[in-house]
This record gives structure tokens, C-alpha cells and sequence, in this order.
């Protein structure tokens, strides 16, 4: 009888349409979108300081780690009647190949001044291949900070400007380096100033414990029986203060001043 | 005098239709047209609207909304593809032989359209009308023909259709498609065999190879699903499936195995042509199995004798009783696995067949023994007594061959 039971499962699916057995899941792509994922790799921007200048220094860094060889830039150096960037040096020419970038974040991990992340967007489709290259002036953001939307770009779905860049940047910046996870160190953004650090995804990372219950538990490791948990070095999850979600003000930079401690801590 | 003597020969060749039983005028030339057309037409959007329906209908059955995009309810999803497909490039493998190669599309379309014909879509059976209807004052049957060889045109038109697919295999130079069309082959012709033999159980209660005369044979609901004892209708239905490649017997199309089966290397249009004959033989065989069990346009009509009774109650009837056997259709292809390749094969000659061929001999000697006066419960009796004594030999044979299939080490096997 089980082909029957096989029968009955399809009809009830079938004639429970409207109820839970048969309630359909799927999303209405261009009218709903679903939430995107937190580190989401889209289309890239270049960031710039809170007073305007622009963050890239042109070190082709991101050029040379790129496996898609998609990027292309120049340096020069800054006029120093008028600089466009605070260094010596600013990228004169950038250029992101889209119809060969792979979205791997790499170029943002690679770049050591935050300059080069990526927002959320993936919905961008072009009628020449002169569109899919942008450059630099496609790719900067404007003055208010938020990401040039271009014709052929689609930035109906649900995109929230304040989440709009790497996630994975944000939980590790500088450069990618792991040690970072959950410190801020990373200067302020044109239009957003600093930005927090992705706590969401860490305490995801540290695996499914039920939110609220592992500051206690912790808690009591510190207070009672010392090091059973801290003896596990990968644990990514800092229950100290200083660690905890930062707020919004830009003054929360300084609170790079306690890596060393927290590198000392990663690195036993 | 020579005239008459030829329109009855030709009548008596092409049709018990009283149509074509007198004079063959410009009227009837012009009844035959219409009912050409409003059959081809009739098939094509119903072809269309199967495909509507079987998409929304398994992704109901999958939690999904199906097409919704191209018109109402995405009706028009169907012609979207078709008009895509049309405009996709004609692609034709280098190995290919040309005129095989675009022959077989029409010879897989082709019989899928005929099959069609003989098919009774309305008429009244009742208060012994006999299905015949009146139109433009020549009287007819609501089916395009009914040729004295009736049914035995559709055997031999689901016969004709396996040359497309296999010629379909064979002419695309690549091995794929030749896989695929050589097990459409064995498949098809397999269970040929059993539908063949279920339909003989249908032919000995109706006593006529018509159409028309075994739809008028079960008015009144002495349908033949039950007149014939359920069995060959249950047969019938699972090598119709088989025949026409549908889920769970769709081996010949297995994209694990075989990418797209036979039609692998057609692109475009001749594409278009093999995915419209499957449906149209979908459509077609869910007619021929409510004309065969289910007494096709035949049903209460309420003592109407208007068009209303004529017309459209009977193709109310013969339309619902045809939506069951789509849905039935779809339904299987929702729940059921693909069966192996043995299987189908093991399904096919170790139990369609032999049963089909028993449950035949046993109405045979039923209807033998009704004609000469025996006992019938005897009669019966000893039929079944002598069926279980060969279905109990069969067995043995099967198991004897197994054995000694297992006895033979292959080569390459063991030491």
C-alpha cells in the first residue's frame, strides 16, 4: 500500500491549496523579495571619509589578489594643493569588469583602507559591454555616501542603505584579519560614519545558542569554574564589555586602543 | 447506376457514417471540412490548455503557484513557449541524416492528430438516436471518421507514432538520442502487446470495432469498465501510460541517464513538434480510454432532443469524464518514481500480458458458455481453475529461467 499512501500525500497537497498541508512558499520575485543574506556579495562601491576624500590610495592591491582579473587601477600622486585622498597617493583610474567579476570579496578584504566594499545589489543587467565596465566615477559614491544607482540598476528590492556594504568586512575589518571579529577599527564613512560591526553574524558563527542565555552562562564560567569553556581557542564569541555592540558615535574609533589585549587573548 | 454502386463501396470502405452512405454531394464535402477543422482546431487548443493544466496542477501539488505570468491565471504560457521555440534556432548535428531527421517529427505529430478522429466527442445515445446528429441537413456522427476498422486505427496509429521516436533517435547521429529511442521502442512495442489485448476484452462485449457502436453499446451506464470486469481497464490504463512515455514510465526521456532521450539534438520548432505529440497522445488517450470503458459523449440527457441535448450535454459529459483521466495522468506523474528499466520490462511480459491474455480467455468462455446454454457459475469455474493453472505454470517457468540465469556465472564475474 505504499504507492497509495504516495497518492494520498499528492491529493492532499493539492486539495489543501489554501491550508498549512499545501500553502505554497513561493516568493513573487519582482513584486516581493526575500531579505538578503547578511554578507551578501553584490555590486562593489568605493567608500570615501567623512569629510569627502576619497578612501582608495591606488595600491592595486585588490588588482593583484582579483583571481577574476576583473579590476583595473592606477595610482598618482595627490595634488597637494587639492588631495583627493588623505595620503600620498589616490587611484586615478578604477575599473571593475562586470561581466568577469566573480564576487569574491577578495579585493575587499585585500584593501587596506576600507575603501573598496560591496553593497547588496546583484539585480544589474546591460544591453553593451561598455556598461558592464564601471569606472571610477560609476563606482564612487555620492556626496551624501550612498551608492550611485544607474540606469540599469535595480535598487527596488529592499535594500536598506544602512547595511549596504560588506558584512564580512564589517565583522573583521582591517583587511580581513579573523583577530578583528567584533572590534571596531576601521575609520568613518562618508554619510554613515563608523559603522557597527556585524554582530548578527558572529553570534551566529558561535553556534545555535538561544539568544540572552550565553552572557549567564558565561557569566558563571568567569565566576565559578574558570577556564572549562576559554579552553576551546576557536570560540569566536568575546563576552567582554568592550566588545559588545558598539554604538553609533564616531568616538567609538578609539576603541581599537584594546586590540593588543584582544590579540593576546586570540593567540594563546 | 455506377455511381450509386461506387459511393457504397467507398462508404462501406470508409465509414459506417451515414454521411457517406448516399450520394457524395458539395454538402457533405463541406460537413466533412467543418468537422476536420473544429476537430484540428478543437485538438490544438485543448493541447494547449493540457499543458496550462498540467503545470498548474503539479505545482499545486508541489506547494508552487505554476505559471502565472503570461495572461489570466499564466492561460497563455503555453503559446509564449511556442512562439520562443519557434523563433529559437534550428540546430541539426553534423551526423545527422537530413531527411530522416525532419521526417520524424511529423511521423511522432501526425498519428497523434489522426488517432483523434474516431473519436465520438458529442451526440446523443439515448431515446435511440445512436449518436447520429443532423448538421446543414446531412445526418452524421460528431466524430471526424468512423472508418469499419474503428478502433484497430488507433492501435495503428500508436504503432506509426513509434517510427517517429525511433527514426527521431536513430537519425540524430549521436548516441543519446539512440539510447532513448531504442528503449522507446522495446517499451512501446512491449506494451502494445497488453493494451492490444485488454482492448480485445472491450471488442468481444461490444461486438463491433466502431467507435460508434461501442460508445452506443454502454448507453445507459452499461459501461464497460464494469462489463468488463474492471481488469482490462486497469491494464489498459497502465500500458496506455507506458505508451505514451508518460511518468512513471518515462524512461525513454530519464535526463539522469539519457539527457533528453530522443529528442536530445532537436532544437526549435521540430522540438516544438515532438513536445505538442506528447500531449496531443496524452489528450488522445484519455479520449480513447472514456470511449473505450467509459461510454465517451453517452449520458443522461434529460429526454432532450434540441441541440442542447445533442450537442452541448454530451460534450459536457464526454469533456468531464476526459478531465478525470487528465488529472489521473498528472497525478501519476506527481507521485510515482520512474520505474527501472527491468521493471518496466518484468511489468510489461511477466504480468501485463499473461493477465491481460487470461482475463480475455475468461470472458471468452464466459460469453461461449452464456451462447451455448452451459452452466455460467460451472462455466466460470472452470475457467478460472484452468487460468490458475497456467498462471501457476508461468510462475514456475519465470522461476526455473531466474535460476538458471543466476546458475550462468558472467564473465568477468567471480573466478
Amino acid at each position: 500500500m505504499g504507492y497509495l499512501n504516495g497518492f494520498g500525500v499528492v491529493i492532499k497537497k493539492w486539495i489543501g491549496v489554501k491550508s498549512a498541508t499545501g500553502a505554497r512558499i513561493t516568493t513573487q520575485y519582482p513584486e516581493e523579495t526575500r531579505p538578503k543574506p547578511e554578507r551578501f556579495h553584490g555590486r562593489h562601491v568605493l567608500n570615501r571619509y567623512e569629510d569627502g576624500m576619497e578612501k582608495c590610495i591606488g595600491c592595486e592591491l585588490c588588482a593583484g589578489v582579483c583571481p577574476a582579473k576583473c579590476i583595473y587601477v592606477r595610482g598618482q600622486d595627490n595634488d597637494p594643493e587639492n588631495p583627493t585622498s588623505p595620503g600620498e597617493r589616490f587611484g586615478f583610474v578604477y575599473e571593475i569588469n562586470y561581466l568577469r567579476c566573480i564576487h569574491c570579496d577578495l579585493c575587499v578584504e585585500a584593501c587596506p583602507t576600507e575603501a573598496i566594499t560591496e553593497t547588496k545589489l546583484f539585480e544589474f543587467a546591460f544591453t553593451n559591454r561598455a556598461d558592464a565596465i564601471y569606472t571610477k566615477d560609476e563606482l564612487l559614491v555620492d556626496d551624501s555616501g550612498h551608492p550611485q544607482q544607474l540606469p540599469w540598476e535595480n535598487w527596488s528590492g529592499g535594500f536598506d542603505p544602512a547595511q549596504d556594504s560588506s558584512g564580512w568586512m564589517r565583522a573583521t575589518a582591517p583587511s580581513g584579519d579573523a583577530d578583528f571579529v567584533g572590534i571596531v577599527a576601521w575609520a568613518g564613512e562618508l554619510g554613515y560614519g563608523v559603522r557597527d560591526p556585524q554582530r548578527a553574524s558572529i553570534e551566529v558563527e558561535s553556534g545555535p545558542v538561544p539568544a540572552g542565555a550565553h552572557h549567564d552562562d558565561a557569566a558563571q564560567d568567569h565566576g565559578e569554574h574558570g577556564d572549562a569553556d576559554h579552553a576551546d581557542p576557536t570560540e569566536p564569541e568575546s563576552t567582554e564589555p568592550e566588545s559588545t555592540p558598539a554604538t553609533k558615535t564616531p568616538g567609538h574609533f578609539d576603541s581599537s586602543a584594546d586590540l593588543p589585549e584582544k590579540k593576546r587573548r586570540f593567540g594563546k | 447506376m455506377t455511381s450509386t454502386l461506387q459511393s457504397h463501396v467507398i462508404a462501406g470502405m470508409l465509414a459506417n457514417d451515414p454521411l457517406l452512405s448516399g450520394e457524395v454531394g458539395l454538402t457533405t464535402l463541406l460537413v466533412v471540412l467543418i468537422k476536420v477543422v473544429v476537430a484540428f482546431v478543437g485538438l490544438l487548443l485543448s493541447v494547449i490548455l493540457m499543458v496550462w493544466f498540467e503545470r498548474k496542477v503539479i505545482a499545486d501539488m508541489q506547494n508552487r503557484f505554476g505559471p502565472n505570468r503570461a495572461g489570466p491565471f499564466g492561460l497563455f504560457q503555453t503559446i509564449a513557449d511556442g512562439m520562443k521555440l519557434i523563433f529559437k534556432e534550428d540546430l541539426m548535428p553534423a551526423r545527422a541524416d537530413p531527411f530522416v531527421f525532419k521526417l520524424a517529427p511529423f511521423l511522432s505529430l501526425i498519428p497523434a492528430f489522426l488517432t483523434f478522429a474516431i473519436v465520438p466527442i458529442a451526440g446523443s445515445f439515448n431515446d435511440g438516436l445512436d449518436g447520429v446528429v443532423t448538421i446543414l441537413g446531412q445526418q452524421t456522427f460528431m466524430q471526424v471518421a468512423d472508418p469499419q476498422i474503428g478502433i484497430l486505427l488507433f492501435l495503428a496509429m500508436s504503432s506509426l507514432a513509434i517510427y517517429g521516436i525511433m527514426l527521431a533517435g536513430w537519425a540524430s547521429g549521436s548516441k543519446y538520442p539512440l539510447l532513448g529511442s531504442v528503449r522507446a521502442t522495446a517499451q512501446m512495442v512491449s506494451y502494445e502487446a497488453a493494451l492490444g489485448l485488454a482492448l480485445a476484452s472491450v471488442l468481444l462485449i461490444a461486438g463491433s470495432l466502431s467507435t460508434n457502436a461501442i460508445v452506443n453499446g454502454q448507453a445507459g451506464f452499461r459501461w464497460n469498465v464494469w462489463m468488463t470486469g474492471l481488469v482490462p481497464f486497469v491494464i489498459f490504463t497502465i500500458a496506455a501510460t507506458a505508451e505514451l512515455n508518460r511518468p512513471p514510465f518515462d524512461l525513454v526521456e530519464a535526463e539522469q541517464e539519457l539527457v533528453g532521450g530522443f529528442h536530445t539534438e532537436y532544437s526549435s520548432f521540430r522540438f516544438a513538434m515532438f513536445f505538442l505529440a506528447e500531449f496531443l497522445n496524452t489528450v488522445t488517450m484519455s479520449a480513447i480510454i472514456v470511449t473505450l470503458f467509459f461510454g465517451g459523449p453517452s449520458g443522461p440527457t434529460f429526454g432532450l432532443t434540441n441541440w442542447v441535448g445533442v450537442y452541448i450535454l454530451p460534450f459536457f459529459w464526454f469533456f468531464l469524464k476526459l478531465l478525470v483521466f487528465l488529472c489521473m495522468f498528472v497525478l501519476f506523474r506527481a507521485t510515482l518514481p520512474r520505474f527501472r528499466y527491468d521493471q518496466v520490462m518484468d511489468l510489461g511480459w511477466k504480468l501485463l500480458i499473461p493477465a491481460s491474455l487470461g482475463w480475455f480467455l475468461l470472458l471468452v468462455a464466459v460469453r461461449v458458455g452464456s451462447d451455448q446454454g452451459w452452466n455460467l457459475v460451472a462455466t466460470g469455474l472452470a475457467a478460472v481453475a484452468g487460468l490458475l493453472a497456467g498462471a501457476f505454470l508461468l510462475i514456475l517457468s519465470i522461476r526455473a529461467s531466474a535460476a538458471k540465469r543466476e546458475a550462468v556465472s558472467l564473465p568477468g564475474e567471480g573466478t
